[in-house]
């Protein structure tokens, strides 16, 4: 949601001065010479409304869009690694995602419109990270790991010790999330996504991603990840610990649902109380678990 | 009166009217060269911005101005006090509502504020952005005051008063009743009732209000760019409030992005620019911004009604008894009053029926929040949906089919003229027809037996109906007899051109309904020529005649038998020439395909050498023959204070009684607005009309808190309806033409907003008829859907 | 710091060598310092469509991008797609099945369908409506824009 700051009627950024460099290091570098008063900007989906109602008015915009080395879906030996610049339309298009990580792909059509696809980053949203993205919410489910260019040069952080509180991250002041490194899937995967919004493209009242790893008929390895939740996005543990060692039948999705009961806590808001999200999550967590059944 | 000179010949075909024709000026809007107000650049234009009150309700203690004056690029910094020397305060009553009250305004407050997003000082500067930038310096401190933010507070003893020096907090009351109510209620077998939330919501066009003021001191002359629907309104109030005289004051409306009554209606900031301008003297350019349109536009509903409705043991609806509370803002809007929807809903309540008595009683109540005022469809929606509502419950007490007693209950099409429960004098509607065409357009009992079929398998469709009426062509009963300067009449010039083509000047606007277009369509019959070589021209107090221009559906009403009329006038003149030239009659002559023509039909002279001799040889004319080819007419309505219209909406849904969300699978529109001049055109106002009621039933609610502060003013979170949403919208027409004109054509612009919400909720109860979950609120959230399924 | 900088970029086969303020909008560059006015601003936060542009052949917001980003690129406005005769069919069928009003819309919707008819193939009703997802019109209530867009696909179907 956008914050409601308003009364004050502007839509025109504060000036700022902006910087596009083409290394890593050139980026941290501009970054810190503004003494911490400064932004990256890859997609600027988010971050250009933010800047135009003066919500945020760095005095230094850091450009990450030419830095080369953001760039690129590659498959580096078990893993699926997506530069942080990767759009996300490439989600829907490239191969190699839609081989190796087609629950990001099937997440996807669900972030924003058309338009906002063709100019927002994987990596600009994972570092946002909106309790309400589809993108970062994803990750969790996927057990990503998120490469980092920092003080010490890269690092990687899987996704449960990413996301920390709301639109907080392990990212310190200055980092650089450069690519997400996601496990590709075997044969015994399976997946589901959906999401509830009231309509196409906005924010879901609730949704969910599913990734399981199957034995024959029953779940060995489950991740269930909810978005719109919480302050972060949400790994349903309670859930999947229901789930492992059975298979998905009835009485599988009912001990689901109610393990679900303790795995959120979702703010109350006057117009989606925490009580609806929470039914909701169960009626969508009913609904994809049906579908992963369906399909064995 | 400008009867058909010989009727027996070749007059009056409608080779254009009746047509669905595209719209001939759409071509540059489709190349990307339309000219709107925010496309305008002025020579030394300048750019002005507003610093906002966070407050719902406070003191303005002081207010610094010291560090945004020396701003780069700031040519000046603007404070109440400033314009309050030039401009005049406003008062939005109107003297017909009796006892009703309002406090006066100035562009910028002195003293206080009364709502959040008020726009306080003003800064102009060389940019937009650099007057953003000196806004952010100006310190305004407020002492915060009592805030108003909801019915029941402002209704209380004691509550504090959002106005200075007002009593209370109505703005207006009334009352209506007919019949004997009690008795009709004693003696009925059935009383259904029920209470009504209408959600706050705003009319969200694509273009922001924008204006450009432009004073020029050295002719004391004033030139204002203004994306409007009224011209001449804010001609007038220009030049009264400014004091300057009418004549040095022109409005240009030029293409305007949307409007659907926002655009009428006075805003603090745009008499603030005049000021702007006048002090800078140089044009000032100010574009709502979409954050400052959700806290400063209009908007509109906002009603709590509770009704009830007494039914004979058979079905007959005797009687309703309404209670309508509307909450509008810290004023009332003016010139059109914040009072026009709640005097509206109680008047339209019932009046599609038969009913043996009706009594209503309105309150129109301040609180701390945007003014409220006319948007499409004016209190129309509020109405059918209580009605309908009603009649729906009565079919449930009574176990009729909801279209059997809607066919039980109707006036009949053979029982006019005659009154509505209201008071509204119906000069003719044809309920009984639109009802039998919705029947067969939706392939109703098909989809009732679909459902029966789907419901045994859990899938919850629904099937809502609702009739309607709506208010078009208003008379002077509308504004003129409340003292407002707003005009009833429309004046066109038409003129034959020296090449033979036809111009036409005329007082109704264009906000892309196709106002031009339809008004060359009528002149093309009425004066025998092609819509090709007519140029009808809109939007500018320099170059028509004086009108009231495009609201309440009067543009093809009004406009159009303007427009017949001059046409008339011009070809009656043509003719006469041509006589003279010809050595003929005029009454054996016509005019067919941009020809004189002869009894016979055969061609005597074309226009272009009738034209080309009137305005270059003159001297060949006979003596006394007059070229007279440019013509002036006004037209204003007379007989029936308003033609009204009828139709009938079907809605069709699919509820998801896990999650409360709605698919709403189609819609259906049977409308009646007399003579249809563009089909093409009337659909597609059909359609937008409905989308926007949709919108309202599912979507649309200007959310606030209890300080009064809008939580959801933005387009990303108020949500409007968008493609994927919205279902394809079939319509049939009944074609009732009115006998005050001789055009006979009525307004069509309102006909799908003002019964698509009421049909959408009947269908959503329809659905959830079996769970015996109901819902008399809209919007229909998926929260207040699983409530009202008592899912959480 | 926040000084003007260098911008060279094609738009519309031109190409464009201006000073701007890192601040300015690729929508406000185009409207104000090109005057290509076409390009519409109804929200300037990424939620109405009617910005739309063709950058580098793909739609974008272009209030969501500052001009100094769009160093480089190509960019396409209505007016482009207008004068080189791309989307003649596109606007004739809005114009014949009115799937406009006001207008102001209009611009956005038409980069979309042009981006709707360039990935090809026959997309169903429903499948149209969800690429229009971001396009938001208050007049036409959609279905119009809908039959307009259907109607092209199949006549460039049909067309050898």
């Amino acid at each position: 949601m956008m914050p409601h700051d308003i009364g004050e009627g502007h839509i025109k950024a504060r000036a700022f001065s902006y910087e596009r460099p083409h290394t890593v290091e050139a980026a941290r570098a501009a970054y810190f010479a503004a003494d911490g008063d400064a932004s990256y900007i890859s997609g600027g989906q988010s971050l250009v409304p933010a800047l135009a109602m003066r919500l945020q008015a760095p005095a230094v915009l850091v450009d990450l869009g030419a830095i080369e080395t953001l760039r690129g879906v590659s498959v580096q030996g078990a893993m699926l690694r997506i530069g942080a610049l990767t759009r996300h339309a490439q989600a829907l298009t490239d191969p190699l995602i839609q081989a190796h990580a087609p629950l990001l792909a099937a997440s996807a059509p669900f972030v924003a419109h058309p338009a906002i696809r063709n100019r927002g980053t994987i990596g600009g949203s994972v570092s946002l990270a909106d309790p309400a993205s589809e993108f970062p919410a994803m990750m969790l489910a996927m057990d990503a790991r998120m490469e980092i260019f920092g003080a010490d040069g890269y690092r990687c952080v899987s996704a449960d010790d990413y996301f920390q509180d709301l639109y907080q991250t392990a990212l310190e002041p200055g980092d650089i999330l450069s690519a997400l490194l996601i496990p590709c899937i075997g044969p015994r995967h399976r997946w589901a996504f959906d999401e509830l919004a009231r309509r196409r493209g906005d924010y879901a009242m609730v949704g969910a991603g599913i990734l399981a790893q199957y034995q024959g008929d029953v779940v060995a390895g489950v991740r269930i990840a909810l978005f719109s939740v919480g302050p972060t996005p949400v790994r349903a543990r309670g859930a999947e610990a229901a789930l492992i060692g059975h298979s998905i039948d009835c009485e599988a999705i009912a001990r689901a649902q109610r393990a679900l009961e303790a795995d959120i806590d979702p703010l109350d808001d006057p117009q989606l109380p925490a009580a609806m999200r929470r039914h909701l999550a169960r009626v969508l967590l009913g609904r994809l678990l049906r579908r992963l059944g369906d399909e064995a | 009166m400008n009867a058909p000179v010989n009727p027996s010949v070749t007059f009056d075909r409608p080779a254009h009217v009746g047509r669905g024709m595209s719209r001939p000026n759409a071509r540059r809007l489709l190349a990307g060269k339309g000219q709107y107000v925010t496309d305008l650049v002025l020579p030394r234009m300048l750019h002005a911005a507003f610093v906002r009150t966070p407050h719902a309700h406070a003191r303005i203690v002081s207010i610094d101005i010291a560090e945004a004056r020396r701003a780069p690029g700031v040519r000046l910094v603007a404070t109440g006090e400033d314009l309050a020397l030039l401009c005049t305060p406003w008062t939005g009553t109107l003297d017909h509502f009796k006892g009703m009250k309002s406090a006066p305004q100035l562009p910028l407050p002195v003293e206080r504020v009364v709502w959040s997003g008020q726009a306080v000082v003003a800064v102009v500067a060389d940019s937009r952005a650099e007057a953003e930038d000196a806004a952010e310096l100006v310190l305004i401190e407020y002492d915060e005051l009592p805030v108003l933010a909801d019915l029941d507070g402002a209704l209380a003893p004691g509550a504090p008063t959002p106005a200075a020096d007002l009593a209370d907090n109505l703005c207006f009351q009334a009352g209506l009743e007919s019949g004997d109510i009690d008795h009709l209620f004693a003696q009925a077998a059935h009383v259904v009732e029920a209470d009504f939330t209408f959600g706050r919501h705003t009319g969200v066009p694509l273009e922001p209000r924008a204006i450009v003021a432009d004073y020029d001191a050295s002719e004391h002359r004033l030139t204002v760019h203004h994306a409007t629907q009224t011209p001449f309104q804010f001609q007038d109030l220009y030049a009264r409030h400014y004091n300057i005289p009418e004549a040095r004051v022109r409005v240009i409306a030029p293409d305007v992005g949307g409007s659907f009554g926002v655009k009428l209606h006075v805003y603090h900031e745009d008499m603030a620019v005049i000021g702007l301008s006048i002090l800078c003297r140089r044009p000032v350019k100010f574009v709502a911004d979409r954050l400052e349109a959700f806290v400063s536009d209009i908007h509109a509903r906002d009603h709590r009604v509770r009704a009830r409705a007494a039914v004979a043991a058979d079905g007959t609806l005797l009687a309703m008894d309404v209670e309508d509370e509307t909450a509008i803002g810290a004023f009332s809007t003016y010139p059109r009053t914040s009072a026009v929807e709640g005097n509206q809903v109680i008047r339209l309540i019932g009046a599609p029926y038969r009913l043996s008595g009706y009594r209503a009683d309105l309150k129109v109540v301040f609180q701390n929040k945007v003014q409220t005022s006319q948007y499409r469809a004016v209190g129309h929606p509020i109405a059918c949906a209580v009605t309908e509502h009603l009649v729906d419950a009565a079919a449930r007490a009574t176990g009729l089919d909801p279209l059997a007693i809607r066919a039980r209950n109707v006036i009949a099409d053979d029982a006019y003229p005659c009154a509505s429960p209201g008071g509204y004098q119906f000069e003719k509607l044809s309920h009984e027809q639109c009802l039998e065409k919705l029947r067969a357009l939706m392939d109703y009992e098909a989809l009732r037996a679909e459902q029966a079929d789907l419901r045994s398998r859990g899938v919850h469709r629904g099937i809502g109906i609702a009739t309607f009426v709506e208010i078009t062509n208003p008379s002077p009963a509308f504004y003129g007899i409340g003292g407002a300067r707003i005009s009833a009449q429309d004046g066109a010039v038409i003129t034959l051109t020296p090449s033979g083509e036809v111009r036409c000047q005329i007082s109704v606007t264009e906000q892309g309904q196709g106002t031009e277009t339809i008004i060359g369509q009528v002149i093309a019959d009425h004066l025998g020529v092609s819509r090709d070589i007519i140029r009808v021209m809109t939007g500018d107090t320099a170059v028509t005649p004086h009108g009231g221009a495009t609201w309440a559906c009067r543009g093809a009403g009004i406009g159009g038998e303007t427009a017949l009329q001059a046409a008339r006038k011009l070809k009656s003149n043509v003719l006469r020439l041509a006589g003279s030239i010809l050595q003929a009659k005029p009454d054996e002559l016509d005019l067919v395909d941009a020809m004189v023509v002869d009894r016979a039909g055969a061609a005597r002279v074309s226009l272009a050498e009738v034209a080309r001799i009137a305005y270059f040889r003159s001297d060949t004319l006979p003596d006394g023959a007059q070229a007279q080819l440019t013509v002036a007419h006004h037209f204003a309505p007379k007989g029936y204070p308003f033609a009204f219209t009828n139709g009938i909406h079907g809605c069709h849904v699919e509820v998801d009684v896990e999650t409360g969300l709605v698919k709403i699978l189609k819609h259906f529109v049977v409308e009646d607005c007399g003579r249809i001049i563009n089909p093409l055109l009337v659909e597609e106002q059909v359609r937008g009309g409905v989308v926007q009621g949709l919108g309202a039933a599912f979507f649309e609610e200007c959310l606030y808190d209890a300080n009064g502060q809008l939580t959801n003013g933005s387009l990303a979170d108020y949500l409007v309806p968008m493609a994927c949403e919205m279902p394809d919208i079939l319509i049939d027409h009944v074609e009732t033409p009115t006998l005050d004109t001789e055009l006979g054509a009525k307004g069509c612009g309102e006909a799908g907003t003002a019964a698509a919400s009421a049909a959408a909720m009947n269908a959503v109860n329809d659905a959830l008829a079996p769970l015996r979950a109901c819902l008399t609120q809209i919007p229909m959230t998926p929260a207040r859907i699983l409530k009202a399924l008592g899912r959480f | 710091m926040s000084a003007p900088l260098p911008l060279t970029l094609c738009v519309n086969g031109t190409r464009i060598n201006r000073l701007v303020e890192p601040r300015l909008t690729l929508a406000d560059f185009l409207r104000t310092d090109l005057q290509l006015t076409g390009t519409h601003t109804g929200c300037e936060m990424g939620a109405c469509g009617a910005c739309l542009a063709l950058m580098d052949g793909m739609p974008v917001h272009a209030c969501l991008v500052f001009a100094v980003q769009a160093e480089g690129a190509v960019i396409e406005t209505v007016e482009g797609l207008t004068e080189s005769g791309a989307i003649a069919d596109l606007q004739a069928a809005f114009h014949e099945r009115n799937a406009l009003q006001c207008g102001f819309c209009t611009p956005g919707m038409l980069v979309t369908s042009h981006a709707i008819l360039e990935k090809g193939g026959l997309p169903d009703r429903d499948q149209i409506r969800d690429a229009l997802s971001g396009n938001y019109c208050r007049c036409t209530g959609y279905e119009a824009i809908v039959d307009a867009i259907e109607r092209t696909l199949q006549d460039r179907a049909a067309r050898p």
